[in-house]
């Protein structure tokens, strides 16, 4: 019997892994796709104070570019710039970090094979004691103590286990990219945002460079739109000319949970992480740290769990707070920030872009000072009704 | 129906995250729907980022 099985080899999964095996438990980790991290679903951005934060000694290869500054484009073709301390962030190359992140629970002691699909969970008295899985038409069966599901939006494990985690379809992003390479990029260390309703509706077109000439250019926009998001990507392209001579060497896509936090993440002998959980900020729309940042209290809880010989939801649920208390508070200011944006028209995006710094701009990103978009909105009489729920 | 156009079809599982009544699983091949389950909610149709689904009414 395993102490612990891990489903999916993303970031969450893999620091789960990576502490459980560190601190001596016996830890499988499982990944359907034949190859951990690809198709990458994601724009690779990464605060290298989250690196350090998680004491990950980056390997070289793994960061394709360093980035000092943010540039974010409003409608009207206006922009606010957010500087860094020096190459506060990076634009990492999924494939070899996540391999890297998964060689490190290996180093550790982890058991991890991909290629390989959970099919069931096996159950006594309603509990999950273990997982039936394939593995090249070979059938198995593997009992736990623990399960931890990190297996990304779709989260087939958390439904199977009696958790449903199904998205809210208004709180999803709908995200596709081209990693396009030959197009001109003014400044190769800043990543460039563009807002507006006509061009994302509910969300932003990215550009985030891999180098020079190379980048991952996306969009996620949000709801029910005329036209899919890979049309939305498109005529963005073909408005940029520096943009739309490029060759696109990657199509990628996915859905972003941006909101619907989960209250409960615990059930007995089990608890899921990362996308799955919806651990990811609701402005921005990333999760590579939310999910390590999860993988690593959730290991504490479930080192707790196993050392007590009491994997009970009760248990585990110190989990569910001590995530709520370090992040989940924090991600529910942000949503309330969602909220009011997704209201918002051109001019008045226009309105903010004209009123807001650099810094003024990361706050909103970390849901931090509240008030002030509240006073600042209260400015616009149609927006007041909103700016409210933001005191 | 749920039809899936495969050509188009990434795989990337985003449908399958907000289908309310779990009858989507994302596959080796593409997606497949359980029609028993399929509420016909057309959720996954209107996220599909590269419009790969398609649900069409039922012939009665």
């Amino acid at each position: 019997m395993r102490d612990v099985i891990i489903v999916g080899a993303g970031p969450g999964g893999s620091a789960a892994a990576k502490y459980l095996a560190e601190k001596g438990y016996d830890v499988a980790l499982y990944e359907k796709r034949q190859e951990i991290g690809a198709p990458k679903r994601c724009a690779e951005g990464f605060s290298l104070a989250g690196a350090k934060e998680f004491n990950l000694d980056l390997p070289k290869n793994c960061i394709r570019q360093k980035i000092n500054s943010s540039r974010v484009y409003s409608p009207n073709g206006n922009f606010v710039e957010i500087n860094y301390e020096v190459d506060g962030g990076c634009i990492l190359e999924r494939k070899v970090f996540d391999k890297w992140l998964v060689e490190e629970a290996v180093r550790k002691g982890a058991k991890v094979q991909a290629k390989t699909t959970i099919t069931g969970l096996l159950k006594e008295n309603g509990k999950v004691v273990g997982v039936k899985g394939e593995f090249f038409g070979e059938k198995f069966e593997e009992r736990c103590k623990m399960l931890i599901a990190s297996d990304g939006i779709e989260s087939k494990i958390s439904r199977m286990a009696g958790l449903n985690t199904a998205c809210n379809p208004n709180l999803v992003d709908s995200g596709v990219q081209f990693e396009m390479a030959g197009i001109d990029i003014e400044d190769q260390k800043k990543i460039y945002l563009y807002f507006g309703n006509e061009i994302a509706p509910g969300g932003y077109c990215w550009v985030f460079p891999k180098g020079k000439d190379i980048a991952n250019v996306g969009i996620g926009v949000l709801g029910r739109n005329n036209l899919p998001a890979i049309k939305y990507l498109e005529k963005f392209i073909e408005s940029k000319k520096e943009l739309k001579k490029g060759s696109i060497l990657e199509v990628n896509s996915g859905g972003i949970p941006v909101g619907g936090l989960l209250q409960k993440m615990t059930l007995d002998n089990f608890l899921v992480v990362g996308d799955a959980a919806h651990q990811v900020n609701p402005i921005h729309g990333g999760g590579l740290y939310e999910a390590q940042f999860a993988g690593r209290i959730a290991a504490e809880a479930v080192d707790e769990a196993l050392k007590r010989g009491d994997t009970s939801e009760k248990q585990l649920s110190k989990y569910n707070k001590e995530w709520w208390e370090q992040r989940g508070n924090h991600l529910r200011n942000v949503e309330k920030l969602k909220e009011v944006f997704k209201k918002l028209s051109d001019e008045d995006l226009n309105f903010l872009s004209e009123n807001l710094k650099g810094n003024n701009l990361a706050d909103f990103c970390e849901g931090i000072n509240l008030k002030f978009f509240g006073k600042l909105l209260m400015k616009r009489p149609h927006l007041i009704k909103f700016a409210k729920s933001l005191f | 129906m749920f039809k899936l156009n495969e050509d188009k079809c990434l795989r990337c599982g985003g449908c399958v995250g907000i289908c309310p009544v779990a009858a989507l699983e994302l596959t080796e091949t593409g997606i497949v729907c359980n029609e028993e389950k399929c509420i016909k909610c057309g959720n996954c149709e209107s996220f599909c980022p590269v419009a790969a689904i398609k649900i069409e009414k039922d012939k009665k």
